[in-house]
C-alpha cells in the first residue's frame, strides 16, 4: 500500500533532525493558523497564491529563496562546527548524517537559493525595465514558480521522511547507484531536481521570448538596459543547458528503477559519461547564476554613479561571449579523471578565456565610477564589495583552470573556497544588491539603510574569515567532503573558518532585523516618488509599487537609460501639463493552475521517491487534469477601463510632478 | 602534507606553476583592487574636488586597453597552462636515478591497496617506495570512484572501476608522508588516508624481503574479503599470489564490490539502524 515507506522512516532517535523538523513544523502551522485566523486566506489566494501578475511571482520567488537560504546556511554552520570539533575525533556528526548535510547545503543552495533569487528578481524587474505589462506566459510563470517550490519542499521533507542523499550535490555514479545507495536519499534528490528543473526551463523559456518579443516601443536591442541582456543570455543558458540535466538525472532515475546500466560499473555502464553530462550543465549553470548578477552590478554601479554604464557596447559583447564560451569548458571540472595533455590544455586554456570578458567587465564599471558621482547606499557598497571579492575569485579560478595546477587544488577545500568566492561574493552579493536596490519598487517602501549596511559589512568580513582559511588549508592537502580528520596542521584554519560563518550568521541577524524594522516603519521609509535612488531604467518611471499593469501608458523610448532621458527632457522643458491618453488595458486572469499542478506534482514526486505506485498514478492524472483544464478555459484576460486606469495614475502623475518641480 | 613543500619533481613543478600562475595574476589584479577601491573613494559625492561628467561613457582607447589588458595575461598563461599540460601529464614518464617501480593501486571501501607485482608483494593503507626511482602507478578501483593523492608529491588522479589510470611520480627525500583519497566515496571517506614511506633503495629491498614472507597472502579469495565495506583496517603487508590479480580487478574478471552488506539493504534508511 505504502511502498517502501513505514514508520521506520522516521528517524524519531535523531535528535537534531527530530527537534528542527519541529520546530519548523510549529513555525509553519502558527503562520497557517494566524493566516486562517485573520482571515487573511482569501486574500493569499486570490492575491498571491493564484497570481500571475510578474511582480508577486517574482516576490514569491525571492521569498523562497531567502526561506532556503536560513535552511542552507544552518547545514553550512553545523558543517563548520562538525569540522572545527572533529580533529582526531567524531564530532557530533557522524558520517551518515553529515554526508546528507554537505550533500542538502550544495543542492540548497544552488537550486534553491541562487536560482530562485535571480529568477525572481529577473521577474520582478525585466518587464519593468522593457516597458511591458508582463511577461510572455504569466500562467506559465507561475507553474513555473509553484514547480521549483514543489522541489524545494521535498527536499525538505527528506529531513523528516526518510533520509536525504549521501553522495554530494552531483551525485557521481557508482556511488548513487542503487547498489552503493540503496538509500531513498538519491531518490529525493533526483524527483526534487527533475520537478523544479521543469519549473526552471519554462521560466527560461518565458524570459528568453519575454526579452525578444515584448520590448516596448523604441526599446531595441542596443536600447535595453544591462540586466535585461544578461537576463536574456542566463535564460538562453537555462533553454540550452537544463534539458541535460533533465535527461542525465532521467539516465541515473532509469538505472536505480529500472536496472538500466548508463552508469553502472556492470554491463558496460561509464560514469565518465555522466561526469560529461553532468558538468556539460553544470558548468553553463554557475553562468546562469552570475550573469543576473553582472546585470544587477552593471545598473547600480551606474545607477550610484550617476553616469551611464561606461562601455555599453563592449558589455554587450561580453555578456554574449560569456553565454557561448560558458558552454566549451565543462572538462575543466575533471582534468585528474586522466584524459590526456590535448584534451586538459584546450579546456584549461577555454576556460581562461571567460576571464577575458569577465575582466572587461570589472574595468567598465570600474571606469563607470570614474568622474562619476558615486553615493554609498547599500547596493553600491555590495556592488564594490564585489569588484574586490569576485577579482580574487577570478584568479583562484584562472588558478585552477591550468591543468598542472589543477592536479594539486582539485577537490581540495581550495576549490571549495573558490567556489565560494565566486558564488557568495558574486551572485549572492548581487542578489543582495538587486533585493536592496528594487525592494521600494516591489513594496513601495525602502529598506532601513543602517542595519542594511551593517549586513554588508558583516557579510563582508564573515567571508573573508571564513573562507580565506580554507584556501591556506587547501594549500595544506585538504580534500573537502572530510567527516572528520588527523592532521594537526588544519586544525587551527578550520577553527578560523568557523568564526567566519558566525560572522556571516551576524550579517544574517542584521537583513532579518532590517526586513523586520522597515516593515514596522514603512511609513517613514515610503517611496512615494515610484525613483528613490534617482534610477535610469524605466522600472524607476512607474509608481513603487507598480499598478498591476505597470505602465498606465506604455512608455516610448528613443535611446539608452529611458528614465534617464525622460527626467532630462523634463528638467528642460517642463513638465508636460498634457492628460495622457488612457485606454482600456487587458490583463491576464489569475489561474490557481500553478498551484494545483504543483500539489500534484509533490504527491507524485513523493510517491515515487517511496515507491507508491498508485500514488504516482493519481498524482499524475491530477496534474494532467489541470492542464487540460486550464486549456480549455474561455476567459483568460479581464479588462481594466480607461477610467480606472486615470483614476490610479493619477497619483503616480502627480507625485512625479511634484518630484520635477522638487528637483528643478 | 603541504603543497608548497614538495617532494618530488612533479610536485614541484606543479609548486612553480602555481606560485607563478599567481604572482603573473596579482600583478594585473593588485592595480585593479586599488584603482576600484581608489576612484570610489575620490569619486565620492561629497568631495567637492572631483570632476563629474555625467555623459561620460564611452573611450575608445579606454575600451582597447580593457580588453587587452585581460586578453595579453590569459595569452600568457594560456601558454603556461599549455606547456604544463603537456609536461605534467601524468602518465609521462618521469626520469629517476633507481629502476623504475610498477605499483598496482586499487581503491577498496574504505581502504588502498597496493601491489608491486614484480616484487611480488602487496600492501594495504601504506605505501613504501625507494627514493630516487621512476615510480608508475596504474590505478584502478574495486567500486565507487576515489582519487589517489600524495600532496607532496604531485598530481592525483581518478580511479574509476572498470578502468585503469595512469600516473607517474618520483620521491626525491626519504621520510613519512601522507596520502590520501580526494573525491568523496561514501560513509566511510575521511578514513582512507595513508602513509607514504619513502626509504633507500636498499630499505626498500628489505621492506620488500619482509613481505614476502608475510603470512597473508593476496589472491582472488583474500581480496574478495578486503573488498567488502571496513574502516579503520590495520596497516598490513601480504606476499602476491597472484601477479595478474590487478588486471582481474580492472577488466572486471573479478566483479565490482558489493556496497553496504544486505541486511543493510533492506532497511529503508540507513541512518534508522
Amino acid at each position: 500500500m505504502f511502498g517502501k515507506l513505514s514508520w521506520s522512516a522516521i528517524p524519531i532517535d535523531q535528535p537534531i533532525p527530530m527537534i528542527t523538523s519541529g520546530v519548523v513544523a510549529l513555525v509553519i502551522l502558527s503562520v497557517l493558523a494566524w493566516v486562517v485566523l485573520a482571515g487573511h486566506l482569501p486574500y493569499l489566494w486570490r492575491e498571491w497564491i493564484t497570481s500571475v501578475d510578474h511582480k508577486r511571482i517574482g516576490v514569491m520567488y525571492t521569498l523562497l529563496a531567502l526561506v532556503m537560504l536560513l535552511r542552507g546556511f544552518a547545514d553550512a554552520l553545523m558543517m563548520r562546527g562538525q569540522q572545527a570539533v572533529a580533529f582526531q575525533a567524531q564530532g557530533y556528526l557522524p558520517p551518515e548524517h553529515y554526508n546528507q548535510i554537505f550533500s542538502a547545503h550544495g543542492t540548497i543552495m544552488i537550486f534553491f537559493v541562487a536560482m530562485p533569487f535571480v529568477i525572481g528578481l529577473m521577474n520582478l524587474v525585466v518587464p519593468l525595465q522593457l516597458g511591458v505589462r508582463d511577461v510572455a506566459f504569466p500562467t506559465l510563470n507561475s507553474v513555473g514558480f509553484w514547480l521549483t517550490a514543489t522541489g524545494a519542499l521535498l527536499v525538505n521533507i527528506s529531513l523528516v521522511v526518510g533520509e536525504f542523499a549521501r553522495t554530494g550535490w552531483l551525485p557521481y555514479p557508482p556511488l548513487s547507484e542503487l547498489t552503493y545507495s540503496p538509500g531513498v536519499g538519491v531518490d529525493y534528490y533526483l524527483w526534487s531536481l527533475q520537478i523544479s528543473g521543469i519549473g526552471t526551463l519554462v521560466a527560461g523559456i518565458n524570459l528568453v521570448t519575454t526579452v525578444l518579443k515584448l520590448r516596448t516601443k523604441g526599446m531595441n536591442y542596443l536600447r535595453m538596459p544591462m540586466f535585461c541582456w544578461t537576463t536574456l543570455a542566463s535564460n538562453l543558458l537555462i533553454v540550452a543547458a537544463f534539458p541535460i540535466l533533465t535527461a542525465t538525472l532521467a539516465m541515473l532515475i532509469l538505472d536505480r528503477y529500472f536496472g538500466f546500466h548508463f552508469f553502472t560499473n556492470e554491463a558496460g555502464g561509464n560514469v565518465m559519461m555522466f561526469m560529461n553530462l553532468i558538468w556539460a550543465w553544470g558548468h553553463p549553470e554557475v553562468y546562469i547564476l552570475v550573469l543576473p548578477a553582472f546585470g544587477i552590478f552593471s545598473e547600480v554601479v551606474s545607477t550610484f554613479s550617476g553616469k551611464p554604464l561606461f562601455g555599453y557596447r563592449s558589455m554587450v559583447l561580453a555578456t554574449m561571449a560569456i553565454c557561448v564560451i560558458s558552454f566549451m569548458v565543462w572538462l575543466h571540472h575533471f582534468f585528474t579523471m586522466g584524459a590526456g595533455p590535448n584534451v586538459n590544455a584546450i579546456f584549461g586554456i577555454a576556460s581562461m578565456i571567460i576571464a577575458v570578458p569577465t575582466g572587461v567587465k570589472i574595468y567598465n564599471w570600474l571606469f563607470t565610477m570614474y568622474l562619476g558621482r558615486v553615493r554609498f547606499t547599500t547596493p553600491m557598497l555590495w556592488a564594490i564589495g564585489f569588484m574586490v571579492t569576485f577579482l580574487i575569485g577570478g584568479l583562484t579560478g584562472v588558478l585552477v583552470a591550468v591543468p598542472p595546477a589543477d592536479f594539486l587544488l582539485h577537490n581540495s577545500l581550495f576549490l571549495v573556497a573558490h567556489f565560494h568566492n565566486v558564488i557568495i561574493g558574486g551572485v549572492l552579493f548581487g542578489a543582495f544588491a538587486g533585493y536592496t536596490y528594487w525592494f521600494s519598487k516591489a513594496f513601495g517602501f525602502r529598506l532601513h539603510e543602517g542595519l542594511g549596511k551593517a549586513a554588508f559589512w558583516c557579510w563582508l568580513i564573515g567571508f573573508y574569515v571564513a573562507f580565506m582559511p580554507l584556501y591556506a588549508v587547501g594549500l595544506l592537502g585538504m580534500t573537502r567532503r572530510m567527516q572528520h580528520y588527523d592532521v594537526p596542521e588544519w586544525r587551527p584554519w578550520l577553527l578560523v573558518a568557523a568564526v567566519g560563518a558566525l560572522i556571516i550568521f551576524a550579517g544574517i541577524v542584521f537583513q532579518i532585523l532590517q526586513l523586520v524594522v522597515s516593515i514596522r516603519h514603512r511609513v517613514e521609509l515610503r517611496d512615494r516618488t515610484g525613483d528613490p535612488w534617482d534610477g535610469r531604467s524605466l522600472e524607476w518611471a512607474t509608481a513603487s509599487p507598480p499598478p498591476v499593469f505597470n505602465f498606465a501608458v506604455t512608455p516610448v523610448v528613443s535611446g539608452a537609460d529611458a528614465y534617464w532621458a525622460m527626467k532630462v527632457r523634463a528638467r528642460r522643458d517642463g513638465a508636460s501639463d498634457q492628460s495622457p491618453d488612457y485606454k482600456d488595458i487587458e490583463m491576464p486572469r489569475n489561474s490557481p493552475t500553478g498551484f494545483v499542478c504543483a500539489f500534484f506534482a509533490t504527491v507524485m514526486g513523493f510517491a515515487l521517491i517511496w515507491h507508491i505506485w498508485w500514488m504516482v498514478a493519481a498524482g499524475m492524472v491530477g496534474a494532467f487534469a489541470t492542464f487540460v483544464v486550464f486549456a480549455w478555459r474561455d476567459h483568460d484576460e479581464y479588462v481594466i477601463p480607461a477610467a480606472d486606469v486615470a483614476r490610479i495614475d493619477q497619483v503616480n502623475v502627480d507625485a512625479r510632478r511634484a518630484l520635477m518641480s522638487g528637483a528643478v | 602534507m603541504n603543497i608548497l613543500d614538495p617532494q618530488g619533481p612533479i610536485a614541484a613543478a606543479e609548486r612553480t606553476i602555481l606560485v607563478d600562475s599567481v604572482a603573473i595574476m596579482l600583478a594585473i589584479i593588485l592595480p585593479t583592487i586599488a584603482a576600484i577601491l581608489g576612484f570610489a573613494y575620490w569619486y565620492r559625492s561629497s568631495n567637492p574636488r572631483a570632476q563629474y561628467q555625467p555623459e561620460w561613457a564611452y573611450s575608445g582607447r579606454v575600451e582597447m586597453v580593457v580588453w587587452a589588458i585581460p586578453a595579453l595575461t590569459i595569452i600568457l598563461l594560456g601558454g603556461v597552462a599549455w606547456i604544463g599540460a603537456h609536461q605534467l601529464d601524468p602518465a609521462r614518464p618521469v626520469e629517476g636515478t633507481g629502476p623504475p617501480l610498477r605499483i598496482q593501486v586499487v581503491s577498496l571501501d574504505w581502504k588502498w591497496l597496493f601491489i608491486y607485482p614484480d616484487q611480488r608483494v602487496a600492501s594495504l593503507n601504506a605505501l613504501t617506495v625507494p627514493v630516487g626511482s621512476p615510480l608508475q602507478f596504474e590505478l584502478t578501483s574495486s567500486s565507487v570512484m576515489n582519487a589517489f593523492f600524495i600532496p607532496q608529491l604531485g598530481s592525483m588522479i581518478y580511479t574509476m572501476n572498470g578502468m585503469v589510470t595512469h600516473l607517474q611520480l618520483r620521491a626525491d627525500n626519504e621520510g613519512t608522508f601522507q596520502g590520501l583519497s580526494a573525491h568523496f566515496s561514501g560513509d566511510g571517506f575521511p578514513g582512507m588516508m595513508f602513509d607514504v614511506h619513502v626509504v633507500s633503495q636498499i630499505a626498500f629491498t628489505d621492506w620488500v624481503a619482509q613481505a614476502a614472507k608475510s603470512s597473508q597472502a593476496l589472491n582472488a579469495d583474500s581480496y574478495g574479503k578486503l573488498a567488502r565495506q571496513s574502516v579503520g583496517d590495520a596497516k598490513l603487508t601480504f606476499r602476491l599470489d597472484d601477479p595478474l590479480l590487478f588486471h582481474a580487478v580492472a577488466s572486471q574478471h573479478i566483479p565490482a564490490a558489493p556496497g553496504p552488506s544486505l541486511d543493510q539493504q533492506a532497511e529503508v534508511s540507513p541512518r534508522s539502524h
